[in-house]
């Protein structure tokens, strides 16, 4: 998408919704944005430099737009059974965590969420932003037949504190006996300590814990963190960690026009055991047998920078040989190089070519993820 | 956020700068609010010596981390210099909008209607009417 500079210095007029920690971003300097009726901050004066300090020492995001939803009743596992394409079957252990897709009859992705395995009656949901209102809509209208409460809990704000130095930093913000505790978490595994709730989990591809924690002691935290030396990240920092781990962004890589198999997530769907039959499984099982599209990495060789809905060229060909999509792209912070990830069809060659602006570049197909733990994952020579 | 508004140079409302080097010549770049607005840049295109542009003709792309945006030519004329050093270091634009990072460099001749373009208080104003 090529926008006029103008685009991006025209404020606002219309306020949107804010998290507990708003007036403290304001504070620090953010540059807000919209994103999905939230003003959330874009970043706090470099969004490169809050990029590599995740990468390389912690960083703090505020995701409290996310929606966090608590799911109880006595039925609630077998509810779950049938509401996701991942198999909450697979959570033995209280506090572990599942990614799990929740889909249409047609196999499309209504979301992508994290669910957690609280007590035999109750599983904590964390569904995205822009998502909420069509998702809990969803869930209710299916958690009748279970008996099974919904309940929003806009009562929580959450702070994802990631990086290689991140749960040190952020363990020192409890008291000693449970600082030992929360730096046992496994990772995927949550667990309560005081009225926090912390689970090590992310969205960026480095280690680090995700704090849902009392509105009202949010600000708090974020100071108390930020003593800790621990950096201030917006949202544009973690767009791209998330695209160089090789994570979806809903909305781009996947939403309701495709399913999960030609968005990189055939992992996340529990075809075992064959006799749980959640929604979807019939289109999915249909779509397995068809050769289709499938969501792989890019490389760009040439200079430049891929962005979504560029069209992707198999090599030698040209705009009348259309074949795929770019569904996110980015430069990479950490590569120096553009990535992106793509929508092609499953026969494609690695080599292909991109139309940026009209001008076809070269690109290479590669594996996500593209950069985990701080350290490169593709050959970028 | 940054903004400085360097008072010998002329603005346009796309947020680019003009100054005028020589007889008839005039070097462009993006003012320090374009550059704070678009935040970290990571790739420029400048367009080729002696491209002949209109006024108003989008002929450079500046992208940010976030996003593509174009660069529009403030007057007619020819390209005369682009600033190479951008492919290489495109966060010269970031760290210097009014000198290291300038973009291209434009033959005007007379016929060019400078009057078009707005003084650094009236940018200054229209910066601030664009903020409300």
């Amino acid at each position: 998408m090529v926008l006029g500079v103008s685009v991006f210095v025209r404020r606002e007029v219309a306020m949107g919704l804010k998290t507990p920690l708003y007036d403290t971003h304001v504070q620090q300097g953010a540059k807000i944005v919209d994103f999905g009726g939230w003003d959330m901050p874009l970043h706090y004066g470099s969004q490169i430099e809050e990029h590599h300090a995740v990468r390389r020492d912690a960083g703090m995001f505020d995701v409290s737009h996310m929606c966090i939803v608590d799911l109880t009743g006595g039925r609630v596992r077998e509810f779950l059974c049938l509401l996701l394409a991942n198999d909450v079957g697979r959570l033995k252990t209280f506090g572990k965590a599942l990614y799990s897709c929740m889909l249409l009859p047609n196999g499309g992705v209504i979301d992508d969420l994290i669910v957690y395995y609280m007590s035999e009656t109750w599983y904590r949901m964390v569904v995205n932003a822009g998502t909420r209102d069509k998702d809990l809509a969803w869930i209710r209208k299916h958690a009748i037949d279970f008996d099974v409460t919904v309940v929003e809990r806009k009562d929580l704000a959450i702070i994802a504190v990631q990086g290689p130095n991140a749960r040190r930093k952020a363990a020192a913000l409890l008291p000693p006996p449970q600082q030992v505790a929360v730096l046992e978490l496994k990772p995927f595994f949550g667990a309560p300590f005081g009225s926090w709730f912390v689970a090590r989990t992310g969205y960026t591809g480095e280690d680090g814990f995700e704090i849902m924690i009392p509105a009202a002691e949010a600000a708090d935290a974020w100071g108390r963190l930020l003593q800790q030396g621990v950096k201030p990240a917006g949202l544009g920092a973690r767009d791209t960690l998330r695209l160089e781990a090789g994570m979806n962004l809903y909305g781009n890589d996947m939403d309701e026009n495709f399913h999960p198999l030609e968005s990189g997530l055939a992992w996340t769907v529990a075809f075992e055991p064959t006799e749980r039959d959640f929604i979807g499984r019939e289109a999915l099982e249909r779509a397995q047998r068809e050769s289709g599209r499938e969501l792989v990495g890019l490389l760009l060789e040439d200079r430049g920078v891929l962005r979504s809905h560029q069209k992707v060229l198999s090599a030698g060909a040209t705009t009348a040989g259309l074949s795929g999509e770019v569904t996110s792209g980015t430069f990479s912070p950490t590569l120096n190089r553009s990535i992106a990830l793509a929508r092609v069809p499953k026969t494609s060659q690695p080599a292909v070519q991109v139309d940026i602006r009209g001008k076809l570049h070269a690109a290479r197909i590669v594996k996500p993820p593209f950069v985990r733990h701080g350290k490169a994952l593709i050959d970028i020579s | 956020m940054s903004n400085n508004i360097p008072s010998d140079l002329k603005y346009t409302k796309s947020h680019e700068w003009v100054r005028q080097v020589q007889n008839g010549a005039i070097e462009i770049g993006i003012t320090d609010h374009a550059q704070s607005a678009l935040g970290d840049l990571v790739f420029v295109e400048v367009p080729d010596i002696g491209r002949a542009l209109k006024a108003g003709e989008a002929c450079a792309v500046v992208e940010s981390v976030k996003a593509a945006s174009d660069v529009y030519s403030p007057l007619a004329g020819k390209v005369i210099a682009n600033n190479g050093a951008l492919a290489g270091k495109p966060e010269l634009l970031n760290e210097d909008p009014y000198g290291a990072g300038w973009l291209f460099r434009l033959e005007t001749g007379a016929s060019a209607n400078a009057g078009s373009l707005m003084s650094a208080s009236a940018y200054e104003t229209f910066l601030a009417e664009e903020s409300k």
